[in-house]
């Protein structure tokens, strides 16, 4: 009975560590994680997507290898190897997207090799990987890659819609349609992120009070 | 004192143990960094060079073969051997009967926000520029980029003068005007709203073609001496 117990609370706590990523503990819209690239590279669907995928790869081969050295790695030098680690990931991701699509290479530009200082990877590194077996690492990482892709693209669908009028390149809107092109620049992923942060705060705060 | 002498201890064998993580995971990342490098390199070149000659059909239209050419120091253009890099590149563009439809030139300059790198399609039969893309440009999306997407911007580019003097050099040098203010042949119809982006490429247009045009209209026969049985290329009287 205990054992049956404990395995169904094991169960529940592996779970937990998906989905806390996804909702609870989302990277942009709860813990407001890693703005540059979530600001900067948002400005249409298939770019966020693309970045999110990416940032997605780093952490979770980054979070594996973390967790793999935890013993290993002395508490001194901790910080130092996790960003090696990361940068590691991070040029091999580089050469990746080099390797699938220029065009995709050229709208991400920079901010590809600037996934190395996303601070939610570090944090997931610091605060998770480096106390927790693979497993759990492995879910971690997924639950919060899936997380900071889903809020990328909530960013970027919303930002290409009314700043471009069209969603992953088919146009939605009718000729007539004036695009804001404010939203496509910098400006408009200000406007964009506090929008949602403003829906997703309503509709937590709501459930709290239930 | 326990806490003292414990870090004493540790000391010569904490620092070692330092040393071997790091070493050993720069270890991993080199091998990792490199395995990736080698094994995506034949494929990104491979993309990078379909890119840049799918940009060469677009500025010389008609073209179905291309070639490189280095521009020398001294005026002449030459053929690029495997893995030469000359300092100035340009791409003569042939039709289907291996008649020479233009010269394909890499040029770039200050923009707005960073270099644009821009090639342009030139016709020396004609004397004039037939075509202009944009290869890597970081102007502000919405206004700058419209160089990229205008049609009425892009048109510039169809017949844009750019004839020399009987002494060889450029009679005009091609200069960006205000939108709706364009006259002469040689200007290029700015936009309103990018402003500076569009200068930018009148700037890059005209010294680029300041050099490279009399080199390239006084090299007009390339192609004969490498195919017997062609045409040469008769210069606009």
């Amino acid at each position: 009975m205990s054992k049956e117990n404990s395995i169904s609370g094991q169960k529940a706590t592996t779970t937990d560590e998906f989905i806390k990523g996804l909702w609870r503990d989302n990277p942009v819209f709860v813990q407001v994680l890693g703005m540059c690239p979530v600001l900067a590279v948002s400005n249409t669907a298939e770019n966020a997507l693309a970045m999110g995928l990416a940032t997605a790869f780093v952490l979770l081969m980054s979070n594996i290898l973390v967790s793999l050295l935890r013993n290993f790695v002395p508490k001194q030098v901790r910080i130092a190897s996790y960003i090696l680690i990361i940068a590691t990931f991070v040029t091999v991701t580089d050469y990746a997207i080099q390797a699938i699509s220029v065009e995709l290479y050229k709208s991400l530009g920079a901010f590809i090799s600037l996934i190395v200082v996303n601070c939610l990877i570090l944090s997931r590194a610091e605060a998770f990987a480096s106390k927790n077996t693979v497993w759990k690492s492995i879910l971690d990482a997924l639950g919060m890659g899936v997380g900071f892709t889903f809020a990328l693209f909530c960013l970027g669908a919303v930002r290409e819609i009314l700043g471009n009028g069209s969603i992953f390149n088919f146009v939605i809107f009718p000729e007539g349609f004036q695009n804001w092109i404010v939203m496509i620049l910098p400006a408009g992923g200000f406007f964009t992120l506090a929008a949602w942060l403003l829906i997703i705060n309503k509709i937590q705060t709501r459930k709290a009070k239930t | 004192m326990s806490n003292a002498a414990n870090i004493k201890m540790q000391k010569p064998s904490g620092s070692l143990k330092m040393l071997r993580a790091m070493l050993a995971i720069g270890m991993i990342s080199a091998l990792l960094i490199v395995m990736a490098f080698e094994l995506t390199l034949p494929r990104v070149q491979r993309l990078k060079a379909e890119a840049l000659e799918k940009a060469i059909f677009k500025v010389l239209p008609g073209t179905v073969h291309t070639e490189a050419f280095g521009i020398g120091t001294n005026g002449t253009l030459f053929k690029i051997e495997n893995g030469e890099k000359p300092e100035m590149t340009c791409y003569a563009g042939y039709d289907k009967n291996e008649k020479l439809v233009g010269y394909a030139v890499e040029a770039s300059g200050q923009g707005y926000a960073d270099i644009i790198r821009i090639l342009y399609g030139y016709d020396p039969k004609a004397q004039v520029l037939i075509g202009f893309q944009v290869l890597e440009s970081k102007e502000t999306p919405g206004l700058g980029d419209k160089i990229e997407k205008e049609q009425r911007f892009l048109d510039n580019f169809r017949a844009l003068d750019v004839s020399l003097t009987n002494e060889g050099t450029l009679k005009n040098t091609v200069i960006t005007v205000k939108q709706g203010e364009k006259q002469n042949p040689w200007e290029i119809d700015g936009i309103t709203g990018a402003t500076i982006t569009s200068r930018a490429i009148g700037t890059i247009i005209g010294a680029s073609t300041m050099e490279v045009v009399p080199i390239l209209f006084h090299n007009p026969g390339q192609k004969d001496q490498t195919v017997p049985n062609q045409k040469p290329m008769e210069s606009n009287e």
